[in-house]
């Protein structure tokens, strides 16, 4: 039975090891530079962060407004059912995002020089 | 056949209860409509007290039954996916007998929000949502730990076969 709870800490233990380093790694950085939108996985549209402007992003039935104001973006309305995106408020540094995942929608802050950070290549 | 088939439904009926319990609770690393897995609970009860076809059979019955009730369009899938790779796991990690109760029920929280991960990851066609990966490490470590607290308990003080 010791043993066994030796076991458990090692693997509770390394997890959180774990997700401490990937908190470290996917930290924001300084302020961005670009939000970029993406739909169904393409990106769709990118905004420089430092013009204030509104957008209705969608159609009809499934839409979001994002509205990008004082260097920072928001989503500040939505149809979707959950508000998640709404909820998420501001944001502005390098590696921010908002997700609408009823719109399959991810909208990121960017630095000028790219992605600080995509999962997609490692 | 009476007696397996009221068991059924207590554990069901179990699961469901605290499928509301866990709709209430919004942890903040979580995508919309996933959930932290305390049902979870029921299913490793079943896992040691019953047998891993009895754990399947109920894990299936309260996704159904959770999704027709308080479903959304992605809760079957995301349900579904974190329920059979969670016990896929817990039940490969009981019979390598390394691990307590504790620890295969940490591992299962802990795939229970993988299998979430990766059906967000195919409905938004990226994998960019590594992103959420640490927040869903912590929450099904801790979600896994108090079921696995309690589930060590309740499988202490009960019988087999009730
Ligand atoms: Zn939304």
């Amino acid at each position: 039975m010791k043993k066994k709870h030796r076991g458990d800490l090692l693997l509770a233990g390394s997890i959180l090891l774990l997700a401490g380093v990937l908190l470290f790694l996917f930290r924001p950085g300084g302020q961005g530079a670009w939000v970029v939108v993406t739909a169904d996985g393409a990106e769709i549209a990118r905004y420089p962060l430092d013009e204030d402007r509104t957008v209705r992003l969608g159609d009809d039935t499934d839409y979001n407004i994002l509205q990008i104001a004082g260097g920072a973006a928001a989503v500040v309305e939505a149809d979707c059912g959950d508000h998640t995106c709404v909820r998420t408020g501001e944001i502005s540094r390098e590696g921010e995002r908002i997700v609408c995942l009823p719109h399959r929608l991810i909208i990121q802050i960017e630095g000028g020089d790219g992605p600080v950070f995509d999962a997609s290549a490692g | 056949m009476g007696k397996q088939v009221a068991r059924y439904a207590l554990l069901v009926a179990l699961a469901m209860v605290l499928s509301w319990l866990e709709s209430l609770i919004v942890f903040p690393g979580l995508l919309p409509g996933m959930k932290v897995g305390l049902t979870n609970l029921v299913v490793i009860f079943a896992l040691y007290r019953m047998s891993l076809r009895d754990a399947a059979a109920i894990s299936l019955v309260r996704v159904l039954l959770v999704s027709m009730t308080f479903g959304s369009a992605y809760s079957f899938a995301y349900s579904l996916a974190g329920a059979v790779l969670s016990l896929a796991v817990m039940a490969g990690l009981k019979k390598l007998d390394k691990f307590s109760i504790l620890g295969v029920s940490i591992a299962g929280g802990v795939c229970h929000n993988m299998g979430q991960l990766l059906v967000a990851m195919a409905v938004l066609g990226t994998a960019r949502l590594g992103w959420y990966l640490p927040w869903l490490l912590v929450s099904g470590v801790a979600a896994g730990t108090a079921t696995g607290a309690v589930g060590g308990l309740v499988v202490n003080r009960i019988k087999p076969g009730i």
